[in-house]
C-alpha cells in the first residue's frame, strides 16, 4: 500500500489546522456561512438533512487495517456507531457535529486519511479496480497510475475550480469493473505491441441529468505521459468547459457540443505543447509508485485446495458463498473476497462500527492487512488463502456480513435519497430493502443469475441507476414518490445507458414491477446461461413493457370495478 | 400554515422554533396562520441566521391532521421525524 512521505503528512496537518481555524472561525461567528460554505466543501463537510455528512476518502478504495479500525472509531465516537460506503469508494458519515471537524480530521490524519476533494468542483478522489493487482486477468495493476493521479491533482492550483467536478476512473483489465466510461476521464490499462504499458483514454462519460458513455479519444497513451495527457484533457476543459450553467458545465457537455474529434484534437494540441515538459513522468518515478502496490509475499497455502473443496463438500450454504463472493486471485492458492454489505433487507453500503472493526480484525489476521472498498458498495479482502476460507467465512456470518449475493438482483446499488440526502427527491433505501426481501430466496436468486440493480433518489445518479441491468429513479410528482424504471444499462467495457421503459411506479407498486420485469426476462430468455442484460439486448423493452403495462391496466381497470 | 425551521449551526440537526426558542421537536412549533405570523417567524429566521445560530433557514407549509401537526413535502416530514429506516448497525459480540 502506498504510504505518506514527509511531504503528505505536513500536507494534511497542515489542512487539517488550517480547516480546524476556519471552524472556529465560523463558530466565534467571525465567518458568514456564505463565507465558509466552500470552506468546508472542500473539505469533504456537506449539510444534509439531519445533520452536517463528512465524506472520507479512501483514495482508489484500497485501506489498511488499522485505517478501517480508524474509522469505526471515528463512527463510534463522532458519529451514531455505523458508516455509509458509498459508489465513490468513499466512506459517509451522516450525523458529525462541526464542532468535531477538527478532531474527525486530525483522528484521520493519524492513519494517513483525510476528506480533501470529496465535494467541489475540482478533480474528485481517484477510483479504481476494487480488485486491483489481484484478478487473474488483469494486465496491470491500476493503483500506481491512480496514486500518481492523486499526488498531481491534490491542490492542484490549475483545477481547483474547474467548471464542474471532476471524476476519473482507472481500470487495469480489459474487463472493466471500474465504471471507466461514465467518468469524466476513464483510462484502461493496456499494452501496446512492443509490451510497454500505457492506456486508453476515454473522456465526457457521466451519468446525472445527462447520461452519456464516453468517447475513447486515444488507442495508447505510453504510461509516462499520463500526467501530461491528463493536463492537457483538464486544460481544455478549464478552459471552454461551460460556466453559464451548472447542469451544461461537466466535460460530458463540451464533448457532445464539440464533437469528440475537435476536442479531441484540442487535446493532442495542448499535449504536443506539454508532453515534453517536467509532467513527463520519469521511468523511476513510476517504478518507485509501483512498488507501493506490489503483491504481499504470499506464503504457498496449498494445501487448501483440498480442505477448501471439503469444507465446500460439508457445508452447502458455504459453498454457495464461495461459488459467488470470491473470484480468482493471481496466486493458485488464494482467492480474493468480496464482504456483501447487503445482506437481506439491509441498507445497502451500511456497516456499524462493530462490521468495520469486524472487517479490519480479518484484513489483518488473514488478508495481509488489507480491505478495498468496491463501486458497488461491497468490502473485499484481496488475498484470502483456500485453507483461510471457511475461517473467514464464519467469522462473516455472525456478523451478518456473509450474504452470498454478490452480483445477483439484491447486491443492489442505492444511494442514501431522501432519508438523508437534501439532493434527493425521494427514497432510494427502504425500496432497496423491500426489493431485497421479495428476492430473499437465495436459490432464486442464483437462478436469476447475474443482476445488476441500481437505485437513485435523484436525477444526479449517485445510485448509478442509468448503467443499472434495470435501474430505478426515484422523482417527487405532485407531492408523492414516484419510481422510473431503466433496463438495459451497464457499466462494463460494453457500457451502456438504461432505457426509460414507461411511466413510474408508486412505493407501493414497485417492487411487484421488478418482480414482473424479472419474471419476464426468465420468461423469455434462451437458457440459463443468457443473463439478464444479453437478454435484453436481444429482446428489446417490448416484452417488458407490454407485462409491466398490460398488468398496470388490468389492476387499474379491477379496481375501478370494485 | 407555515413553521419555521433550520439546521443548528454547531451540530447541523434539524430544529424548528418554538414559542421556547429552538427546538428538535416539530411537534413544538410555532405556527404562523396569517401573513404577518409568516412575516414575523420569518424575520426571527434571519435574525438567527445573521447571529450564526442558525444554517438552512426555511418556511414550510403544514397542516394539521388530527390535532398534530404535519409537513406538507415528503422532504419535510423526514427531516422533522428523522430517517424512515432501522439504521444503527447491530451490535454483538463478534470478534476473533
Amino acid at each position: 500500500m502506498y504510504r505518506y512521505d514527509e511531504f503528505d503528512k505536513n500536507f494534511v496537518a497542515a489542512r487539517v489546522a488550517e480547516f480546524s481555524d476556519q471552524v472556529a472561525r465560523r463558530l466565534s461567528g467571525e465567518l458568514t456561512e456564505e463565507q465558509f460554505r466552500p470552506l468546508r466543501l472542500m473539505n469533504g463537510v456537506y449539510l444534509q438533512l439531519h445533520a452536517y455528512m463528512l465524506r472520507v476518502a479512501i483514495p482508489y478504495g484500497t485501506l489498511s487495517s488499522k485505517q478501517m479500525h480508524k474509522l469505526a472509531h471515528i463512527a463510534r465516537v463522532y458519529d451514531r456507531g455505523y458508516g455509509h460506503f458509498t459508489t465513490r469508494q468513499n466512506l459517509q458519515y451522516n450525523w458529525p457535529a462541526l464542532k468535531d471537524m477538527p478532531a474527525v480530521l486530525a483522528e484521520l490524519a493519524e492513519v494517513e486519511m483525510h476528506a480533501l476533494q470529496t465535494s467541489g468542483n475540482c478533480i474528485r478522489n481517484v477510483t479504481a479496480d476494487h480488485f486491483a493487482g489481484v484478478a487473474a486477468d488483469e494486465i496491470a495493476d491500476p493503483r500506481p497510475a491512480s496514486e500518481i493521479l492523486r499526488q498531481w491533482s491534490s491542490i492542484h492550483p490549475e483545477f481547483s475550480y474547474l467548471p464542474r467536478k471532476f471524476k476519473i476512473a482507472v481500470t487495469g483489465a480489459a474487463t472493466d469493473r471500474a465504471a471507466i466510461q461514465v467518468h469524466d476521464i476513464g483510462l484502461q490499462v493496456v499494452k501496446n505491441d512492443k509490451g510497454e504499458l500505457g492506456f486508453v483514454v476515454y473522456v465526457g462519460g457521466g451519468q446525472g441529468r445527462t447520461p452519456m458513455v464516453a468517447k475513447k479519444i486515444r488507442d495508447f497513451l505510453p504510461e509516462q505521459d499520463l500526467l501530461a495527457y491528463c493536463t492537457a484533457i483538464l486544460r481544455v476543459y478549464n478552459l471552454e468547459g461551460r460556466r453559464d450553467n451548472k447542469y451544461k458545465a461537466r466535460i460530458k457537455i463540451l464533448v457532445h457540443e464539440m464533437g469528440t474529434e475537435e476536442l479531441r484534437q484540442a487535446v493532442e494540441t495542448e499535449f504536443d505543447a506539454l508532453r515534453d515538459s517536467e509532467l513527463k513522468l520519469p521511468e523511476s518515478d513510476i517504478r518507485a509508485i509501483e512498488s507501493y502496490f506490489s503483491l504481499p509475499d504470499l506464503a504457498e497455502r496449498a494445501a487448501g485446495h483440498g480442505t477448501l473443496a471439503a469444507a465446500q463438500k460439508a457445508n452447502s450454504n458455504f459453498a454457495a458463498w464461495v461459488q459467488q463472493n470470491t473470484i480468482a486471485h493471481r496466486h493458485p492458492d488464494y482467492r480474493a473476497v468480496t464482504v456483501s454489505l447487503k445482506p437481506i433487507g439491509g441498507i445497502p453500503g451500511d456497516a456499524s462500527a462493530d462490521q468495520m472493526d469486524l472487517l479490519a480484525d480479518i484484513a489483518s489476521k488473514y488478508s495481509y492487512d488489507e480491505l478495498r472498498v468496491s463501486h458497488e458498495q461491497n468490502i473485499i479482502f484481496p488475498h484470502i488463502a483456500l485453507d483461510d476460507l471457511k475461517a473467514v467465512y464464519d467469522l462473516l456470518v455472525p456478523a451478518e456480513l456473509a450474504t452470498a449475493n454478490a452480483g445477483l438482483i439484491s447486491d443492489i446499488i442505492a444511494c442514501p435519497g431522501l432519508d438523508y440526502c437534501a439532493l434527493a427527491n425521494a427514497r432510494s433505501i427502504p425500496v432497496a430493502q423491500k426489493i431485497s426481501e421479495r428476492f430473499a430466496d437465495m436459490q432464486r436468486q442464483r437462478d436469476i443469475g447475474e443482476l445488476k440493480l441500481k437505485i437513485s433518489g435523484c436525477i444526479n445518479a449517485c445510485g448509478h441507476h442509468h448503467v443499472g441491468h434495470i435501474g430505478i429513479l426515484g422523482v417527487e410528482k405532485k407531492g408523492e414518490e414516484l419510481y422510473q424504471i431503466t433496463l438495459g444499462g451497464s457499466a462494463d467495457e460494453n457500457t451502456s445507458i438504461g432505457e426509460i421503459i414507461g411511466r413510474g411506479f408508486g412505493p407501493d407498486e414497485i417492487t411487484d414491477a421488478i418482480e414482473t420485469v424479472v419474471e419476464t426476462y426468465l420468461a423469455n430468455r434462451l437458457n440459463a446461461d443468457e443473463n439478464f442484460l444479453a437478454a435484453y439486448r436481444r429482446l428489446g423493452p417490448a416484452p417488458f413493457k407490454e407485462i409491466l403495462y398490460a398488468q398496470s391496466v388490468a389492476t387499474s381497470l379491477t379496481n375501478s370495478t370494485l | 400554515m407555515k413553521v419555521l425551521t433550520a439546521n443548528r449551526l454547531t451540530d447541523g440537526e434539524a430544529q424548528f422554533y418554538s414559542s421556547s426558542g429552538w427546538v428538535g421537536e416539530f411537534q413544538k412549533s410555532e405556527v404562523a396562520d396569517t401573513a404577518e405570523a409568516e412575516s414575523r417567524l420569518a424575520t426571527i429566521g434571519a435574525l438567527a441566521y445573521a447571529n450564526n445560530e442558525v444554517i438552512d433557514v426555511n418556511l414550510i407549509d403544514v397542516v394539521r391532521k388530527d390535532g398534530k401537526l404535519h409537513a406538507l413535502r415528503l422532504r419535510e416530514r423526514i427531516r422533522a421525524e428523522g430517517p424512515t429506516i432501522e439504521y444503527v448497525g447491530k451490535s454483538a459480540a463478534w470478534g476473533i
